[in-house]
C-alpha cells in the first residue's frame, strides 16, 4: 500500500537531475546515431523560480484562487506525495477552470491519500472556507452509521416522492481518479466488484462493465436512471479522472435496484441507497448495512477504505470529505416555495434545494431535492438526522400554509454538535 | 504531463499486462503499432524532461478513433520523445507519412526563388492562397508536457523576436488574456482568433491546460503574415492573401520564417530541426515541413465529376471544406492543398499545389464549356 513505497524524490523539477545521475532507464546514446544537439552532461530541463511558474489567477473565483498565495505556492510547488502526485497537479483543475461569479468552485483536487497531508498548507484553509468553519488541524470528525439513532424518518407521501442517500469510499493504497494508473483503477475496480460480489439478501446484486455491457442491459440501465456517462464536465475532465474510459468503469445494483455502487466515476465508489417514497429511516438502515457489509468483505481481503479522525473518509474532491454523504428527498411543496421566508427557512435548518436533475439544474413545478447542506464535521447519523428533522418541518408549514395558518422561521441549528 | 509522468515509478510495481490499455475498440496509428510487448519494452522509459509512453499515448487511448478517419492516437511532449519511443513513432510516421523510412532524410528548401510560376492562378477561380507551418524553440517542451514557467518565457522569447520584424512584416502582438472586446472583435472579424481547443484530440494531450496564459497571436499590419504563439505548438506561422498569387504568399512566408528563425538565433535559439525528421513539431502528422499550403478555390463542375478524387489523388493534394478540416465544401468552393508533410521540401510541395491548382482549373474551365477532361489526366506524383 502505499505506506510501503519509498518517499521518491520525483518532483518534475528533479527529473532533469535524476537522469543526470543515471536514475530511471535513460540510454543517453540513443543520441548519437542522430544528430546530437543535447550533449550529455547539459542541464536538460529548463527549471523556473516559483514566481515564474505561480498561475494567473486574477480571473478566479475559486476556494483553491482564495488560498494559493505566491508564498504558499513557492512553499509547496517542489513537493511530491510518495506517488508523485505534485501541487501543479492538484491544482490544475482550479487553474483550467477559473469559475463562476456566483457559485464558488473548489478547484483543487487529491490524487491520493497523501496529497492532504503533503499539501495541507494549502488543503487545510481550502477545507475551512468549504465546510464552513471545520478546522482540520484542531477538530476530529465523528463517523457513526448506527441506523438504529435515527428517530422519525418516514415521511408523509404526499410530499415526499423518493429518498436517497450517497456517499463515496475510496480504497487505501490505490491512487485517486485524477491520478491513478490503469493497473490501479483494474485494481479497485477488483476489490470492489469482488467485495459486492458477496453481499447477499435483499443486497445481492449484479455488476455491469461499462466496456462490456450490452445493448439490452445499457438500456435498462438508462431506464431506471442508473447509467453514468463519461464526465464532460471541464472541472473533472480538466483533473484527468476521464483518463482511459471507460477501461474499469462500471456499476452495480442489488436486484432490488434500491442499492447501487458506481465505481471508478468520480472517485473508486460511489454508493446510493435509495427508493420511491419517504422511508428514509429504510434508506439509510441499507445504506449503513451495505456500507458496512462492503468494508468487512474487502477488510477479509487485506483492504480498507480510507479514513483518519481529521478528515473522516477521504475522497477525491475536498467538497465531500467527512461524510461524503448527502441524504435528500424529492418533495413538493408549492406553497411553501413560493414564500418569501423559505430560503431562509432552509439556510437555518442547514439545508440545500436543487432541481430534481442534481447540482446545478431548476426545480420542476414546485418539486426539489432538498439535502444536507454540510459534509464534515457531524456524523452520517447526525446529518440524516438533520435531515430527517428539517423536511418534517417543511411539511409542517407546507401544511399550515394549506390551512390559511402562519408559519415561523425555525431559530437556526448549531452546525457543530 | 499532469496525467501520467508522475506515476510512471508507481507503475512498475504492476505488471506490463496489467498497464496495457485495452485497444481492442481503437482504429487509430498508435493502436495499430502498440503491442503489449512493445509496450512491456517503451513503459519504464522517460525523456530527460520527464515524459512518458503514457504521456505519449493518453490522447490515442482516450480517442478510439473513427472508422472512417485514421487519427494519429500519439503526440511528443519534447524534442527528445521522438527518440527515446521511436519503437513506437518511427512505425507510426511511416504509415502516416507515405512509407518514410527511419534511415530517410529530409530536405528543407525555403529559397521562394526555386518555386517554378505562382503568381498567376486564376482569381476567378482561386479565391485566396495560404500557406501555414509550426516551429517548436529547442530546449522547450511542447504543449502536452510544458509547465507554465515554460511557456511563459517562449511567448516571451517569440514576442520578443517579431516585435523586431519590419517592413511589411512590421506588427502587433494581442496576448489572449490581455485583449479588449474591441481587439477581440477585430481579430474573429479577420478570421485569425483561435479559441481553446474543444476537440477531445488535443484536450486529452494536456495541451489546453493553464489557458489562455502565454497564448496569443502575432499579425502584421498588413494582415498577410500571422503567428500564433502556444496553439498546439509554440508557433504556427501563416501567410495568406485573397486572389491566386501563391508565389507571393510563399515568398512572405520564407521570408518571414527565415528572418524570424535569425533573430532567435541572435538570442541563442534555434529551431527543433534534425536531417531525419525535419522540423520538429507537436503531433507526428505535422513534422517535416509541417507545411499546408493550399487555395479556396471555385471548383463547381470538376468537384461533381467522377474523376475528381483520382485527380487529387495523382496530384498529391487533398481537399477540405473552406472551414478547415473536417467541414463540408460550400458552394462548390473547396480549400485544396498538399497531402504530405515530410519527404518532400517546402518548394517541392508548393510547386505541387501550385502546378495541381493550374490543372484543376483548366480542367474546371473545359467541364464549363462542355468539353472532356480526358487527355489533361495527370500521371501519378
Amino acid at each position: 500500500m502505499a505506506s510501503s513505497f519509498a518517499r521518491i524524490l520525483s518532483s518534475k523539477r528533479n527529473v532533469g537531475i535524476l537522469s543526470l545521475v543515471g536514475a530511471g532507464s535513460l540510454t543517453v546514446g540513443f543520441l548519437l546515431n542522430r544528430e546530437q544537439h543535447v550533449s550529455a552532461g547539459a542541464q536538460v530541463r529548463r527549471v523556473y523560480p516559483p514566481s515564474a511558474e505561480y498561475p494567473d489567477l486574477r480571473k478566479h473565483n475559486n476556494c483553491m484562487a482564495s488560498h494559493l498565495t505566491p508564498a504558499v505556492y513557492a512553499k509547496l510547488c517542489d513537493k511530491a506525495t510518495p506517488n508523485g502526485y505534485t501541487l501543479d497537479q492538484a491544482i490544475q483543475t482550479g487553474v483550467d477552470n477559473p469559475g463562476h461569479p456566483f457559485i464558488k468552485t473548489v478547484g483543487m483536487v487529491a490524487g491520493d491519500e497523501e496529497t492532504y497531508e503533503v499539501f495541507a498548507d494549502l488543503f487545510d484553509p481550502v477545507i475551512m472556507e468549504r465546510h464552513n468553519g471545520y478546522d482540520p488541524r484542531k477538530m476530529k470528525h465523528p463517523t457513526d452509521l448506527d441506523a438504529s439513532k435515527i428517530r422519525s424518518g418516514l415521511f408523509d407521501e404526499k410530499y415526499v416522492l423518493s429518498s436517497r442517500v450517497r456517499t463515496g469510499r475510496s480504497i487505501r493504497g490505490l491512487s485517486l481518479p485524477p491520478a491513478c494508473t490503469r493497473a490501479e483503477r483494474r485494481e479497485v475496480e477488483r476489490v470492489v466488484i469482488n467485495a459486492l460480489g458477496g453481499l447477499q439478501g435483499d443486497l445481492a446484486g449484479k455488476y455491469y462493465s461499462l466496456t462490456q455491457m450490452t445493448e439490452e442491459e445499457q438500456q435498462q440501465l438508462i431506464d431506471d436512471h442508473f447509467l453514468f456517462d463519461k464526465p464532460v464536465s471541464p472541472l473533472l475532465t480538466c483533473a484527468g479522472m476521464a483518463r482511459d474510459w471507460p477501461d474499469a468503469r462500471g456499476i452495480w445494483h442489488n436486484n432490488e435496484k434500491t442499492f447501487l455502487v458506481w465505481v471508478n466515476e468520480e472517485d473508486h465508489t460511489r454508493v446510493i441507497s435509495m427508493e420511491k417514497g419517504g422511508n428514509m429511516k429504510r434508506v439509510f438502515e441499507r445504506f449503513c448495512r451495505g456500507l458496512q457489509e462492503v468494508e468487512r468483505l474487502i477488510q477479509e481481503k487485506g483492504w480498507e477504505f480510507m479514513w483518519n479522525e481529521r478528515l473522516g473518509y477521504v475522497l477525491t474532491c475536498p467538497s465531500n470529505l467527512g461524510t461524503g454523504l448527502r441524504a435528500g428527498v424529492h418533495i413538493t411543496l408549492p406553497r411553501l416555495s413560493k414564500d418569501p421566508r423559505f430560503p431562509k427557512i432552509l439556510d437555518n435548518l442547514r439545508l440545500q434545494k436543487r432541481g430534481t436533475g442534481g447540482v446545478d439544474t431548476a426545480a420542476v413545478g414546485s418539486t426539489f431535492d432538498i439535502s444536507n447542506l454540510d459534509r464534515l464535521g457531524q456524523s452520517e447519523v447526525q446529518l440524516v438526522q438533520t435531515v430527517i428533522d428539517g423536511v418534517n418541518y417543511l411539511i409542517e408549514c407546507e401544511k399550515r400554509l394549506e390551512k390559511g395558518q402562519d408559519i415561523k422561521i425555525p431559530a437556526a441549528i448549531s452546525q457543530f454538535k | 504531463m499532469p496525467f501520467g509522468n508522475s506515476h510512471n515509478k508507481l507503475k512498475m510495481n504492476y505488471t506490463a499486462e496489467q498497464e496495457y490499455p485495452d485497444l481492442s475498440q481503437h482504429n487509430n496509428h498508435m493502436a495499430k503499432v502498440l503491442t503489449s510487448e512493445m509496450y512491456a519494452n517503451l513503459r519504464d522509459k522517460e525523456t530527460p524532461s520527464g515524459f512518458t509512453l503514457d504521456d505519449v499515448i493518453q490522447t490515442g487511448v482516450d480517442n478510439p478513433g473513427h472508422p472512417f478517419i485514421m487519427t494519429v492516437g500519439c503526440v511528443a511532449g519534447d524534442e527528445e520523445t521522438y527518440e527515446v519511443f521511436k519503437d513506437l513513432l518511427d512505425p507510426v510516421i511511416e504509415d502516416r507519412h507515405g512509407g518514410y523510412k527511419p534511415t530517410d532524410k529530409h530536405k528543407t528548401d525555403l529559397n521562394p526563388e526555386n518555386l517554378q510560376g505562382g503568381d498567376d492562378l486564376d482569381p476567378n477561380y482561386v479565391l485566396s492562397s495560404r500557406v501555414r507551418t509550426g516551429r517548436s524553440i529547442r530546449g522547450f517542451c511542447l504543449p502536452p508536457h510544458c509547465s507554465r514557467g515554460e511557456r511563459r518565457a517562449i511567448e516571451n522569447l517569440s514576442v520578443e523576436a517579431l516585435s523586431s520584424l519590419e517592413g511589411e512584416l512590421k506588427g502587433k502582438y494581442y496576448a489572449l488574456k490581455n485583449m479588449t472586446e474591441e481587439e477581440q472583435q477585430q481579430l474573429i472579424d479577420d478570421h485569425f482568433l483561435f479559441d481553446k481547443p474543444v476537440s477531445p484530440l488535443l484536450l486529452a494531450s494536456g495541451m489546453a491546460r493553464d489557458w489562455p496564459d502565454a497564448r496569443g497571436i502575432w499579425h502584421n499590419d498588413d494582415k498577410t503574415f500571422l503567428v500564433w504563439v502556444n496553439e498546439e505548438d509554440h508557433l504556427r506561422v501563416i501567410s495568406m492573401q485573397k486572389g491566386g498569387n501563391m508565389r507571393e504568399v510563399f515568398t512572405r512566408f520564407c521570408t518571414g520564417l527565415t528572418t524570424i528563425e535569425g533573430l532567435f538565433k541572435e538570442k541563442s535559439h534555434e529551431f527543433m530541426w534534425n536531417e531525419h525528421l525535419g522540423f520538429v513539431l507537436t503531433c507526428p502528422s505535422n513534422l517535416g515541413t509541417g507545411l499546408r499550403a493550399g487555395v479556396h478555390v471555385k471548383l463547381p463542375n470538376l468537384s461533381k465529376n467522377e474523376k475528381f478524387g483520382e485527380v487529387l489523388k495523382k496530384l498529391r493534394l487533398q481537399k477540405r471544406g473552406t472551414g478547415g478540416v473536417d467541414t463540408a465544401a460550400v458552394g462548390g468552393v473547396f480549400d485544396i492543398s498538399n497531402a504530405d508533410r515530410l519527404g518532400f521540401s517546402e518548394v517541392e510541395l508548393v510547386q505541387m499545389v501550385v502546378d495541381g491548382v493550374g490543372l484543376l482549373v483548366e480542367m474546371e474551365k473545359r467541364l464549363e464549356g462542355g468539353q472532356s477532361i480526358d487527355d489533361l489526366m495527370p500521371e501519378q506524383k
